[in-house]
């Protein structure tokens, strides 16, 4: 187990290494350069901008230059924000992100294994099908669909909720989004484990549990679970991508100070090094997680040894 | 002399009933999916139709009926948006913009996965495991920030969203392909091809990909809702198409915008696009049990 964990380990480096260098060339080939203002500067202040930012060095230095400083966590100093490092507006966005994505996996998985196990215990039930029906209707709702509506309904129409806000994360701020957050996941997680539930449980194992007259609870919590979360593991790492892009919008639209609005801001602004440190840690994140979701796969299923 | 007549009016009254046909009962069973099917054919229908029954135009500004709710004495069917642009036939453009999005992309990314996977399958050994490799390391990039980058830097062009949406979906393609391949390379009938002095390239062209086509066409419904997802989540964030020309993301978000004193022009186009989006869900889910019988 350890030197299958190691192994995973050393090859997630190439994969970093891989999206640094692609946000750094996607950056560096766009037309058009951080300090494009209407009228265009003087020569000599353009000069010493470049200078100051090391724009006037040679494409490998800078590339260089910007391996090394990822190497040492250093995603340097923004450029639209003055006086503030990219590691700055991270630290900043990125514990509200955090909180907001954290929740709304948690909803996700909560929600969506239980409704999932419930609708393939009562499979082709009343309660099945509305628990389909619902995650379909989840599923063909996208966040930015349902955010606005849940405003709509919530804030404007009932006046129970605030339409937007962050206030540090009172959970009348984070309700809303975390519902238009995980309402996909919910869905997509409730699907994946009803599957798999129904294959397992017309196993051949779960048969000889119940004929050994174990408790049906037993069968369900202690053979048959295990083996039917594997697909489910599996979907976290796509499933905490989805959760990072999808807060992008899910923090424009109710007003959340996260990372995802940096990005988007830092993006329109050209804010290049903003703009790589986020894909970049974002990037790093996911990676981690994914090695993660491979060591928990491992864990649950002895028979995955690669 | 009897016996081999009933046999021939036997076989000429039920006609051979193949894989295909089966699964086309199965589907055609599958209430949801054929309801889907409808209605997705109806709003492709009017998409197409719609806007040439309309007096206006799509960019036409309505200088009398600015923010109007929707009313039929004016034609204005759903109403009209802040600069008094008529939101029955933005909806339909916009519609017309998202379908061709999603079926443009999707056959992009069908193109570049079925040649991928087949030919990693086929091919197996060392360049499987480069090619697959190069997959998992992609699929592990978090794309959606490279295309709002892209967008961004490259302005907003309808064919790098094309080309950006179906360069990201590929991967799953090019992965379920692979897996039928490997298992598809063992049959008889590859091995009868090889022995009759056909090519990698034949084989992979005649042979392999024509045997793939039940998992494509399910992968292929299931891709397009995706692709119709992105490019509206895009249009939501400013960088898909460009006015005056739209699309259900970017009608969505203005409708947002203006949701709290016209809340019409969020709810049409939000309606349209999770009606489609739930229509395409329905088909690929009901095409995939018809297609697919041991997945159930």
């Amino acid at each position: 187990m350890l030197a299958f964990a190691f192994k995973r380990f050393l090859g997630a480096w190439p994969t970093l290494l891989i999206l640094a260098t692609l946000a750094f060339v996607l950056v560096r080939a766009a037309p058009g350069g951080p300090f494009d203002v209407e009228k265009s500067l003087p020569p000599e202040i353009q000069a010493n901008l470049d200078r100051q930012y090391h724009l006037d060095e040679p494409l490998a230095k800078q590339y260089g230059r910007f391996l090394a400083g990822l190497a040492q966590g250093d995603l340097g100093p923004s450029f639209q924000y003055k006086d503030y490092t990219v590691n700055e507006l991270i630290a900043t966005g990125f514990p509200v992100s955090l909180r907001l994505g954290a929740l709304a996996m948690g909803v996700a998985l909560l929600l969506g294994l239980s409704l999932g196990v419930i609708a393939a215990l009562r499979q082709n039930t009343f309660t099945d099908y509305a628990v389909m029906a619902t995650a379909m209707t989840g599923i063909s709702i996208p966040n930015f669909v349902m955010a606005p509506l849940l405003i709509l309904l919530f804030a404007v129409a009932l006046n129970w909720l605030p339409a937007g806000g962050w206030e540090g994360g009172h959970w009348k701020h984070t309700l809303l989004p975390v519902i238009a957050l995980s309402l996909p996941q919910v869905a997509y997680i409730a699907r994946l484990t009803r599957g798999s539930m129904l294959e397992v449980l017309r196993s051949n194992f779960i048969r000889t549990a119940r004929a050994k007259g174990v408790p049906e609870r037993w069968v369900i919590l202690r053979h048959a679970l295990r083996p039917a979360l594997l697909p489910v593991v599996s979907y976290l790492g796509p499933a905490t991508a989805a959760i990072v892009t999808g807060s992008v919008v899910v923090e424009q639209i109710f007003g959340i100070p996260g990372l995802g609005r940096y990005f988007v801001q830092g993006a329109l602004n050209r804010d290049y090094t903003l703009v790589m440190g986020v894909v970049v840690f974002y990037g790093a994140l996911i990676v981690a997680f994914n090695l993660l979701v491979d060591l928990i796969y491992a864990w649950l299923d002895p028979r995955i040894r690669y | 002399m009897s016996s081999v007549e009933n046999i021939q009016t036997m076989n000429a009254a039920t006609p051979g009933r193949g894989l295909w046909h089966d699964a086309w009962l199965r589907l055609i069973r599958n209430r949801a999916a054929v309801s889907g099917a409808v209605i997705l054919g109806f709003m492709a229908l009017l998409v197409i139709v719609g806007p040439y029954l309309s007096p206006y135009a799509f960019d036409h500004i309505d200088w009398e009926h600015i923010s109007t709710p929707p009313d039929l004495a004016s034609g204005h069917v759903f109403g009209t948006d802040a600069v008094g642009r008529d939101l029955f036939v933005r909806t339909l453009y916009g519609g017309r913009l998202s379908l061709a999005v999603g079926l443009a992309a999707t056959l992009v990314s069908l193109f570049i996965g079925v040649a991928y996977g087949a030919t990693a399958g086929y091919l197996g050994g060392r360049t499987d495991s480069v090619m697959m490799r190069i997959v998992d390391i992609l699929y592990a990039m978090p794309f959606m920030f490279f295309v709002i980058l892209l967008m961004v830097f490259f302005g907003r062009s309808l064919v790098l969203i094309f080309v950006a949406i179906g360069a990201i979906n590929w991967l799953d393609m090019a992965r379920i392909v692979r897996g039928q391949t490997l298992s598809l390379k063992q049959k008889e009938f590859i091995e009868s091809a090889r022995a009759c002095g056909v090519g990698s390239a034949g084989i992979i062209a005649r042979h392999i990909v024509p045997n793939l086509l039940g998992v494509v066409i399910v992968y292929v419904t299931l891709t397009i809702p995706q692709v119709i997802l992105v490019e509206s989540f895009l249009s939501f964030l400013g960088l898909g198409v460009q006015e005056p020309y739209t699309s259900w993301g970017a009608l969505v978000n203005e409708g947002a915008q203006g949701m709290e004193s016209a809340p019409w022009s969020l709810m049409f186009p939000a309606v349209f696009l999770a009606a489609t989006l739930f229509c395409l869900n329905f088909i690929g889910d009901g095409l995939r049990d018809a297609l697919d019988p041991q997945d159930r």
